[in-house]
């Protein structure tokens, strides 16, 4: 077993650009309270984390599958909300509502796919609009359940230690990432679900003739994107000790897309990347040029998508690793010859 | 108050056709999703508040330069930014998106973040029907209708509007009898902005300007469009007034104001529930599933 770890990392991470820069980037993310303990910056890194999740649910539903849904958000809001609604009534920590959240973060996913699964394009994606939307005037409208505008406050944090918090966000955002990779892996062996959101995105009609019940993969893509932004939203409202509607808006659901196309659209690094150059560069913005940031940010994305439609993360990998036309393993871009099967790769 | 409503519904209804009228047309020509369209309208209605208010320019220069100033605007972004991202859909949608923040981060910068409003062209009131209406209301009714007429005739009549109308209908083939596609969708980004910002002429001085207004405008805005159908211009002047009447039914009511939107955007989800290409929408043969 151990053997056999040892040899695929040789194998299959080492030789590869890509892989070895993921695994040096979450090995320092899990350094960083050793370096500095400083609350503000592991406060930075902890809502890049809960982010991360976000975003890259995001990509598992709209950028694998096609389904683009343009109301991210209401899962978001769906898991905060539920979290401090079951602090608030049930008195729950963290450890249980978080999860629930999430649960009821599906369950609304499940929900919405009914009229979503009819229709497609533009359509879906302004019907998904639509939704968290609809959930903000309903929590405007009933200030005893939910606070109104100000939101439910005073709900517990996960930890008091904030080095504990980053290590909990921190774990859940991997094992989330990791489960959404391999879900959405096409090359699994094991797990079909990669390769038929591929199919359904490509060419939806193919994929029901082959036999795929297309349908219900919709609302496994749906139930997973739902899933994960729910423990996100779970996550953020107990680290900010607020579940407010700024949860709900149509900027939350945007911040999404941006962050996924910012990166490169269906790929899972790609949300990460995006993220983590965001964010962070956000917040010095902030504390740099002021009320400027919100400019910066709007020029670098459009600059961005002009001179790298497919992302940053995907034109760096572009950059450093090649195909090999012959058997499709990654290489070094200046390698001459395929490593496994010495094809030239000029 | 039902007569109030009325009249409400009348006047918010014209500004939703014309402004929807410019996503629709956009849509439909070049299948293009223009997030920025209400960021046009926004920031036109700041453009006519500099020069009346700031300037104190009379209201025919202020509007003529507002005018002309957003549909040289629109062809510049369509130019230098659209056009070129063009092939990929999301890229479109977020560069439009990306826009209209930069345009809302700049008006913060220049006018603040202070509720604004401007003078009417016509001040007074009328009594119709009853009624005390503001002068203001009949012309923005008035102008529209004015507007919707001309382009009605300049699509049905002029040589660019039956281009625009084959470009619409597939591109492919307009491009191969002889119609230049890239300058006709140039040409359909500028009527839609200068839609925008004849709306914005019309309803600034009856709406309160702030920046960020761009998108819960956009938010009716694409409620009216997608119930209309994307791309049915018949579709988009009778979705905008079944959305206005919905918002004053739904005020007059005496629900919470809160859940006006919630109404709006419960409407839309009925009609795709029920017909998933909207009311009039046009399904093409190789868009169809």
């Amino acid at each position: 077993m151990l053997r056999r770890l040892l040899q695929s990392f040789r194998w299959g991470v080492l030789p590869v650009p890509g892989r070895v820069i993921a695994l040096v980037f979450f090995v320092v993310l899990f350094l960083v309270p050793l370096v500095t303990v400083d609350r503000y910056i592991l406060l930075v890194f902890i809502f890049s984390n809960i982010f991360v999740i976000f975003a890259v649910s995001w990509d598992v539903l709209s950028g694998y599958t096609g389904l683009v849904n343009f109301g991210h958000a209401l899962f978001f809001g769906v898991g905060a909300y539920a979290s401090a609604l079951l602090y608030k009534y049930l008195g729950w920590q963290p450890g249980a509502t978080i999860p629930l959240g999430a649960v009821a973060a599906t369950l609304i996913g499940v929900i919405t796919c009914w009229p979503a699964l009819k229709l497609r394009g533009p359509y879906l994606s302004l019907l998904t609009l639509s939704f968290p939307l609809m959930l903000y005037g309903i929590v405007h409208a009933f200030p005893t359940v939910t606070g109104g505008p100000y939101g439910i406050w005073g709900i517990p944090v996960i930890s008091e230690s904030r080095v504990v918090e980053y290590y909990v966000v921190l774990i859940v955002m991997t094992v989330s990432v990791l489960i959404m990779w391999k879900l959405t892996d096409a090359g699994s062996k094991y797990i079909r679900t990669g390769l038929i959101f591929h199919a359904i995105r490509e060419d939806e009609i193919a994929a029901r003739a082959s036999g795929i019940n297309t349908i219900r993969y919709k609302v496994l893509a749906f139930a997973i994107g739902g899933f994960f932004a729910g423990i996100a939203g779970g996550l953020y409202a107990h680290v900010q000790m607020i579940a407010a509607p700024e949860c709900l808006t149509m900027t939350m659901s945007f911040q999404a897309i941006i962050w996924v196309i910012f990166g490169g659209i269906v790929s899972i690094y790609g949300p990460v990347a995006g993220v983590y150059t965001l964010f962070p560069l956000l917040e010095f913005l902030r504390s740099i040029v002021g009320k400027y940031n919100n400019l910066i940010l709007a020029v670098v994305v459009i600059l961005v998508l002009l001179f790298m439609p497919q992302g940053v993360a995907v034109w760096i990998r572009d950059k450093i690793e090649r195909e090999c036309p012959r058997c499709k393993l990654s290489n070094v871009a200046w390698r001459k010859e395929c490593r496994a099967c010495g094809a030239s790769l000029r | 108050m039902a007569k109030l409503a009325i009249i409400q519904t009348l006047v918010n209804g014209s500004v939703y056709a014309l402004l929807a009228l410019g996503l629709s047309l956009i849509f439909g020509v070049g299948r293009l999703i223009n997030m920025a369209h209400t960021a046009f309208f926004v920031v036109a209605a700041y453009i006519l508040y500099y020069f009346t208010r700031q300037l104190g320019w009379g209201a025919a220069e202020s509007i003529a330069i507002t005018v002309v100033g957003i549909v040289i605007l629109g062809a510049l972004v369509y130019k230098l930014l659209i056009n070129r991202v063009r092939q990929h859909a999301q890229a479109v949608l977020l560069i439009t998106v990306a826009l209209a923040m930069a345009f809302q981060e700049l008006l913060y910068i220049g006018f603040g973040s202070f509720y604004r409003s401007v003078d009417p062209l016509i001040g007074g009131t009328v009594t119709v029907w009853g009624i005390i209406v503001p002068r203001q209301y009949l012309l923005v009714i008035g102008a529209v209708v004015a507007v919707l007429v001309i382009l009605a005739l300049l699509l049905s009549r002029t040589k660019t509007g039956i281009s625009i109308r084959a470009v619409a209908n597939d591109s492919e083939i307009a491009n191969v009898l002889g119609i230049n596609v890239a300058r006709t969708l140039l040409i359909t980004m500028c009527m839609a902005t200068g839609l925008a910002a004849v709306a914005a002429v019309l309803v600034a001085p009856i709406w309160i300007l702030y920046p960020p207004m761009w998108m819960h405008t956009l938010t009716i805005i694409l409620v009216v469009v997608v119930l209309g159908g994307l791309g049915s211009i018949k579709g988009s002047i009778i979705g905008a007034f079944i959305i206005a009447l919905v918002e004053q039914v739904v005020l007059i009511s005496g629900i919470s104001t809160h859940l006006v939107d919630t109404f709006v955007l419960l409407a839309m989800v009925i009609v795709l529930a029920v017909r998933p290409g909207g009311l009039f929408g046009i399904v093409l043969e190789e868009e169809r599933l």
